[in-house]
């Protein structure tokens, strides 16, 4: 699914770029609370480990052979953070080196398969193992629907942005059903992999799945024939990353309004089909003008600027700005009410 | 698709190219393939126009048509999907050869094949005339946070050491008379990739402990701080300058 240059238009490339980088940006931060100091080997061997079991093929039948793609595999084994970090930096790697996927589309590439990839199959897969008993079986099966899942879904993340900035008028339905189609079988196979690695892994060592945390037992010592809790305390683990992701969402969903606002009318000329449609059937009169109809940036133009492209270019630029600062100024509130919630629990829960 | 990247990337050389400093390559590539991307499909001359730049570069770089060539097969999955998009594409159709094309589909193929090409063959000049480590100190320089960079930096030194396990797992698979020929033998593939995850897993943490007792303390030391003079820049950016030349040319005529 690594998407060249020139199949999305630039707009929608500069606009998934942005958002690519705040995302790299969001999961280095939670790269850094998963892993501590620990970041820069631990996830640049969890990268190379992606890279290479991308490489290992799996037989599907006569002559063909399929191979993973490692989103939901990377999320559920080291976390959402780390996971989207590391098939991020292989999606960097993959594009300045082997030249696979464009380096304009990198921002693309980044958005479907390391942030929509990831992000689906972690919360699946929580929401999975929370409802399920608590046993290494159920975090099997969640990681199964996970990957299931999260495989369309990216192809669907794809097809939403062939359809805003794609570069060749295939009917939207066309792209949907043939990408969705495809991922739906690939993902099968994708699943049934990443279910048996991941059972795998809990074999030999749970300890290392993010995922299967919930399993772990407090140490019990026999003392006098009763159990009794040992004495010394689990390191506490960073809770953290459960109130980041609502950042993490707030901040998906600005830019995918700026996305939907923004670059749609880059990508045709023509009226959007809600408005052609109310053209063609002539209620278009009967509606009313917007409130902010004569607002400087109404219509998605700058007032008095004829140019249509500048000054839908301007309009944009100005919308992205704007929506830039609210977006930042929810962050730094959400994270500045962490912080103060993270100092009034921090004296309980020393870590070792 | 990412598959088999086997192949060795860097080529050796001491052509004015490879002289250059990573980070005004870098940057140079990603001006020319931002250029290209932004061209107008319909001017079909400013493509060949880039295509003959490219062609320079690779001259003066001495990287032989033969192996460029080669390193272009990995866009073969898109140019399928370029192959069927007049097949499916809305709008008006023509006739050719018997069959009905449609014309903005033909127009979207061209788009995507003229336009993932020249971006592949320029990643592959800049791959093949830089060293991994220089592009690494590149990125740095380029501004990229720190950490990320670090990231990357491990995974490339690392996924030779990975790939290689892989590959001894393969053999010690085979050796004791392992056949994968279906969906039967993915269990097994399995638990190689699992076993392969806890020894990557682990090999990390021992490099940790390596770089820790080595004095490590969350950033890596620069040690070869390269710089750009402004000659070194400016010839670098004569590649996306011309290229930008040419994509206004395509605009206005």
């Amino acid at each position: 699914m690594h998407v060249p240059d020139g199949f999305i238009d630039a707009p929608t490339s500069a606009v998934t770029g942005v958002v690519a980088a705040a995302a790299v940006a969001v999961s280095l931060r939670g790269a850094r609370r998963e892993l501590d100091e620990r970041t820069a080997p631990l996830a640049g061997l969890v990268a190379a480990f992606i890279f290479a079991v991308q490489m290992l093929n799996f037989p599907v039948a006569a002559g063909t052979s399929g191979h993973l793609l490692g989103g939901a595999l990377a999320a559920i084994l080291v976390g959402p953070y780390t996971g989207a970090l590391c098939i991020s930096v292989v999606l960097l790697m993959q594009g300045i080196l082997f030249a696979d996927g464009g380096l304009t589309a990198l921002g693309v590439n980044i958005t479907n398969m390391a942030i929509v990839g990831v992000v689906v199959a972690y919360v699946v897969f929580r929401g999975l193992v929370k409802v399920l008993p608590k046993t290494r079986r159920s975090i099997t099966a969640a990681s199964f629907v996970a990957s299931v899942v999260s495989v369309p879904a990216a192809a669907l993340a794809f097809t939403l942005l062939f359809w805003i900035g794609g570069t060749t008028d295939v009917s939207i339905g066309k792209v949907a059903t043939a990408m969705v189609g495809v991922h739906l079988l690939i993902g099968i196979g994708e699943a049934a992999i990443t279910a048996l690695t991941i059972g795998a892994v809990i074999a030999v060592r749970p300890d290392l799945v993010y995922g299967a945390r919930d399993l772990r037992q407090p140490l019990k010592l026999r003392v006098g024939g009763e159990l009794v809790d040992a004495p010394a305390p689990e390191a506490a683990r960073p809770v953290a990353a459960r109130t980041s992701r609502r950042t993490l969402w707030i901040s998906g969903l600005v830019t995918s309004l700026v996305l939907a606002g923004f670059v749609s009318f880059y990508a045709s000329a023509s009226p959007d089909g809600l408005e052609k449609v109310a053209e063609d059937k002539g209620f278009a009169e009967s509606a009313e003008e917007h409130a902010n109809a004569d607002s400087p940036l109404a219509d998605y133009g700058v007032k008095n600027i004829d140019n249509i492209r500048l000054s839908g270019g301007l309009a944009g630029t100005i919308g992205v700005g704007a929506t830039l600062v609210a977006g930042t100024g929810v962050f730094w509130a959400v994270r500045r009410r962490r912080t103060d919630e993270a100092a009034d629990v921090s004296p309980t829960s020393t870590s070792v | 698709m990412g598959a088999g990247h086997a192949h060795r990337l860097y080529r050796h050389g001491h052509s004015p190219v490879h002289g250059l400093p990573p980070h005004t390559k870098l940057a140079a590539t990603f001006a020319f393939v931002v250029v290209v991307v932004s061209t107008p499909r319909a001017a079909m001359w400013a493509f060949g126009l880039y295509a003959v730049l490219l062609a320079l570069v690779a001259y003066v770089a001495r990287v032989p048509a033969g192996f460029l060539l080669k390193r272009l097969l990995i866009e073969v999955p898109f140019v399928a999907f370029a192959v069927l998009m007049p097949f499916v594409a809305e709008g008006e159709r023509v006739e050719v050869l018997g069959m009905s094309l449609s014309v903005s589909g033909l127009w979207g193929a061209w788009n995507v094949l003229a336009k993932g090409t020249l971006g592949v063959a320029a990643s592959v000049l800049l791959a093949s005339t830089t060293e991994l480590r220089e592009l690494l100190l590149g990125l740095q320089r380029l501004k990229l946070p720190p950490l990320l960079v670090q990231i990357a930096s491990f995974m490339i030194r690392y996924g030779d050491v990975i790939t290689d396990e892989m590959r001894r797992m393969r053999i010690a698979r085979e050796s004791r008379g392992f056949e994968a020929k279906g969906v039967r033998q993915w269990g097994v593939l399995a638990k190689s990739a699992g076993a392969l995850f806890i020894r990557s897993y682990e090999r990390g943490e021992r490099v940790h402990l390596a770089m820790i007792s080595r004095g490590y303390a969350g950033s890596m030391p620069v040690i070869d701080e390269v710089t750009a003079s402004r000659a070194q820049w400016s010839y670098a950016l004569t590649l996306p300058f011309a290229a930008l030349v040419v994509c206004l040319l395509g605009w206005s005529l």
